[in-house]
């Protein structure tokens, strides 16, 4: 188990380092001079000099080879400091404290949406299979899957807040503005959620266990509850915990039509004013999410099934 | 009066390739306190009827006919209704061990569970009965074991917990599906003990599916042999190995190793095909061309039914058509 | 279920065909040039003249809908081909060659699935700059572990059997083995993956677009005309609709053949029960 762990977090040391390292080098393939971008970002296009922009060059070190540059940023990142936004002149970690309560509170309501679509879906479209319902969980879970996002989102603001008035569009700081991210958000998970619980559900059914518990004479609500459930859920925990994955990207671009405070779009906004030490800070913390995440799921899993908890005796 | 009365039982199944009849006009009798076996060849349905009783067939399967038990038709009870017969009236022990128990449920659970559904009993109570019939299906060590997992206990094992678990209810009926399939002598003799134990101690009846002759031998007081969906011979179970009157029932018992390994040509019929004659007829060394077409009556000689027309209304000019008979040997 | 499913299949794939239709004869096709802007007919609603009414500069939706499927398809296209000839390669060296070759190849693997793809591909794609190719090199880049995977998997299952033997017997060298006997085992899955791959690429490339990057204005993409779209919600939602609704109805399509695909290629897969209707 602890080789296991230290390998995972091998890999996101490595994840990390390239990722970053590919930033850096993205960062001069790219057309436009940095030094003048950021001068741009902070003074507007107007006023710019030519010696404002060495001026910038040269305070921020960019006028080093850049294999420098990247090890000067590690130097520091090690030290817990990823210097400050090149626009706004603010520290990078504060930036980062501050907006990722938003996306967390996001995340985490948009999962809980989610499950309360799915988990019911699922079983219910298993358990009565070819059913209506089964029907329309299946028809849903495939628009779902198959429509974008943001236009989801634009769908849901057009009924809930333009034509019905319910709901507001932008804001933070109520209920009332979490809903509409959290429900796009949180149906795009559902669609694949359903689809694979259903499955999983629809496997365990046909085990014999099963054949076993209903001639013990238990009933089918007990039967799905107490014998199917663990056993379909198993499998489905690991997907579940990818599709935060998938979440993380969503907030990309939800966080950016709702105008929510959050990390998502301090990322799109970073990367369009190339603001290299906030892009780097956030892509790290991406990397550290996805990867923790993947690996609390794993230890999930070996925690909950008995097959792999308890080793095999005589 | 019977206890367990099987009527013109036809079970089908509804697949892509089209309906297969798994049973086709089943009639049986199970008296109290009474063994019946139902022996045949793999894949002659007799599995299929075993869980047509409790109605524990997948969605696709239609059954027909009835099924007479205690002055109920079982397969006219709705859900709930049949569920209280399941596991407490009728017990049912599944084949294949390996995965007839929940791998994510402990032993103990799996066992208290009947316990507490039938019994009424509270937890406490129901945990401690579950050791004692542990202990008595021979699982020593019964406290370990309640709290291991399928996974951690050998095949031997998880057949006595299935066991344990099929009369937790205390069923008047118990049905044992091929229980000593895919196990070696030492673990099947120690099946038999156990079968033979249960119905003495419960005097429960006990319906063995098996293909095993010798199983049905020392444990049974009647046999039915089936055939392709069908029941082709029925009597004491004596009678039927040693004196057996349906040209199969003597196939099988020749095709016994001690008896020549004399093996019966050609295979079963496909069960979705519709035979209007004898279903046997393909592989019968003396079918003729009535039996080919008509619909097969059936006969009885000195008590025990026959499906063939083969058979002399009198009951005398039995040939024997293959080796000798069946002798009742120590298992 | 299967007839309603090969049902699904055929309506895919003949949305697919008009699809390419559309693509291929746009200029035919559509009613207006989709840059002509006529300001008096801004932000019309759905009539005779204009189908799907016009945006905020008098130009026809329709049409640039039309001419969008242009875009999507040559992104959708090009990106699945690049990351399959990409995942292929990697998957037959590293299941062909094994050992240090497999681990290499599949640790690389592993990193880029350790981190989420749409990101990462935003990350590329913003800093390389507007432009068609930037986000078609990004989502390549993000694109090829499933097919390496796939292929990996399939190879090493191959050249157990007898056949690879016998070529090797006969004097075969390794390149002509993987290209005349392994590749065409390999096919069946990496079409699978191929097709519902072309529907989640133009997903992503649409999302992409919406948030700016891509194909530039005035160049007509379904995504950056949702994104014009949605300062005009409430007073001319049509602008949101339909390029919202091709994007739909274009990645369902390939839903659905990738289904029906499955079906037909794998047949061992037909009876699994998670792929029951």
């Amino acid at each position: 188990m602890l080789n296991y762990i230290s390998r995972r977090l091998l890999l996101l040391l490595i994840v990390v380092l390239g990722v970053t390292i590919m930033i850096f080098a993205l960062m001069n393939l790219a057309p436009g001079d940095p030094a003048e971008m950021i001068a741009m970002a902070r003074y507007g296009w107007e006023n710019l000099t030519v010696e404002e922009v060495e001026h910038i060059r040269i305070s921020e070190g960019l006028d080093a080879p850049v294999w420098i540059q990247y090890m000067h940023w590690l130097a520091y990142a090690l030290k817990g400091d990823f210097g400050c936004s090149l626009v706004t002149g603010d520290p990078v970690l504060q930036e980062i404290i501050v907006r990722a309560p938003a996306t967390l509170m996001l995340a985490l309501a948009s999962l809980i949406v989610s499950l309360l679509i799915a988990i019911p879906a699922g079983i219910i479209s298993a358990a009565k299979q070819n059913s209506l319902i089964d029907y329309l969980a299946r028809t849903g879970a495939l628009l779902g899957a198959s429509m974008p996002n943001f236009w989801m989102a634009l769908l849901l603001i057009l009924l809930f807040s333009v034509i019905l008035g319910w709901l507001p569009v932008f804001g933070y700081g109520d209920l009332r503005h979490i809903i509409l991210p959290a429900v796009t958000l949180g149906t795009g998970l559902a669609a694949v959620s359903t689809r694979l619980i259903r499955s999983s559900m629809l496997e365990v059914l046909e085990q014999d266990y099963i054949t076993t518990a209903r001639a013990k004479g238990l009933q089918e609500g007990n039967i799905i509850s107490r014998h199917a459930f663990k056993n379909a859920f198993i499998p489905v925990i690991t997907v579940i915990g990818l599709q935060l994955g998938h979440l993380l990207e969503g907030t990309v671009i939800v966080e950016s039509i709702f105008g929510w405070p959050g990390l998502g779009k301090l990322l799109v906004d970073s990367i369009f004013a190339r603001d290299y030490a906030l892009i780097q800070a956030c892509v790290l913390l991406v990397a550290v999410f996805f990867v923790l995440i993947n690996l609390l799921v794993d230890i999930l899993y070996v925690y909950l099934d008995p097959r792999i908890r308890y080793e095999k005796k005589g | 009066m019977a206890l367990l009365s099987i009527r013109n039982l036809t079970t089908i199944f509804n697949c892509e390739e089209g309906q297969l009849k798994a049973c086709s006009n089943v009639s049986l009798d199970i008296n109290p306190g009474q063994t019946l076996g139902l022996i045949g060849e793999t894949g002659c349905g007799k599995s299929v009827l075993g869980m047509s009783v409790l109605r524990l067939l997948p969605g696709n399967a239609v059954t027909n006919g009835q099924i007479i038990y205690n002055n109920q038709d079982l397969l006219s009870l709705a859900e709930k209704e049949i569920c209280k017969v399941r596991g407490s009236e009728i017990g049912f022990l599944p084949q294949s061990p390996a995965t007839s128990l929940n791998p994510v449920l402990s032993i103990g659970e799996q066992l208290m569970e009947g316990l507490q559904l039938h019994r009424g009993i509270v937890k406490e109570k129901a945990r401690i009965i579950a050791q004692d019939i542990l202990r008595s299906l021979g699982l020593k060590d019964s406290a370990r074991t309640s709290a291991e997992y399928p996974h951690q206990l050998s095949g031997g094992m998880k057949q006595r917990v299935l066991a344990a678990i099929s009369i937790s209810g205390q069923p008047s009926l118990l049905i044992a599906d091929e229980p000593t399939k895919g196990l070696d002598a030492v673990n099947r003799i120690q099946v038999v003990d156990l079968l033979r134990q249960l119905s003495r101690k419960t005097g429960a009846s006990l319906l063995l599916i098996t293909h095993d002759l010798k199983v049905a031998a020392a444990l049974c007081d009647e046999i039915a042999v089936m055939y392709s969906g069908e029941i082709v011979e029925k009597g004491p179970a004596e009678q039927v190995l040693n004196n057996p009157l349906h040209p199969y029932t003597q196939g099988l018992v020749a095709s016994l190793p001690e008896r020549g390994l004399y093996p019966i040509p050609g295979h079963s019929p496909a069960l979705l095909d519709d035979i209007p004659g004898c279903r046997f007829y393909s592989r019968c060394p003396v079918g003729n061309e009535k039996c080919k077409c008509q619909p097969v009556t059936n006969r009885e000689v000195d008590g025990v039914h026959v499906r063939c027309m083969y058979v002399d209304q009198s009951g005398g000019a039995q040939q024997r058509i293959y080796g000798r008979g069946f002798q009742s040997e120590a298992v | 279920m299967s007839i309603l499913k090969n049902k699904l299949t055929l309506i895919g794939m003949i949305i697919i065909m008009l699809l390419l239709c559309a693509a291929i004869f746009a200029p035919v096709l559509a009613p207006h040039n989709p840059n002509t802007q006529c300001l008096s007919q801004a932000l019309k609603g759905p009539c005779l003249d204009y189908p799907c009414g016009t945006d905020e500069f008098g130009r026809c939706i329709f049409s640039r809908i039309i001419y969008g499927a242009r875009v999507s398809l040559e992104i959708g296209i090009a990106v699945t081909a690049v990351s399959a000839v990409i995942g292929v390669v990697l998957g037959m060296a590293a299941g062909y060659y094994g050992r240090a070759v497999d681990e290499i190849i599949m640790r690389i693997v592993d990193i880029f699935l350790a981190f989420p793809g749409l990101i990462l591909a935003l990350v590329v794609a913003g800093l390389l700059g507007p432009g068609i190719g930037n986000v078609m090199l990004a989502l390549a880049l993000v694109g090829w572990m499933g097919y390496a995977r796939v292929v990996r998997g399939t190879v090493l299952t191959e050249k157990e059997k007898e056949y690879i033997e016998t070529a090797r017997s006969l004097g075969a060298n390794d390149l002509y083995i993987m290209f005349r006997h392994l590749l065409p085992n390999v096919i069946a899955p990496v079409i699978i993956l191929a097709s519902v791959g072309i529907g989640y690429a133009i997903l992503a490339a649409a999302g992409l677009s919406f948030l700016g990057l891509g194909a530039q204005p005035p160049t007509a993409v379904w995504g950056s005309m949702l994104s014009d779209g949605k300062t005009y919600l409430q007073t001319a939602p049509h602008l949101t609709i339909f390029p919202g609704l091709a994007i739909l109805v274009t990645v369902l399509a390939f839903n659905f053949l990738g289904d029906g695909l499955r079906d037909l290629l794998d047949p061992r897969l037909k009876d699994k029960a998670w792929n029951r209707g």
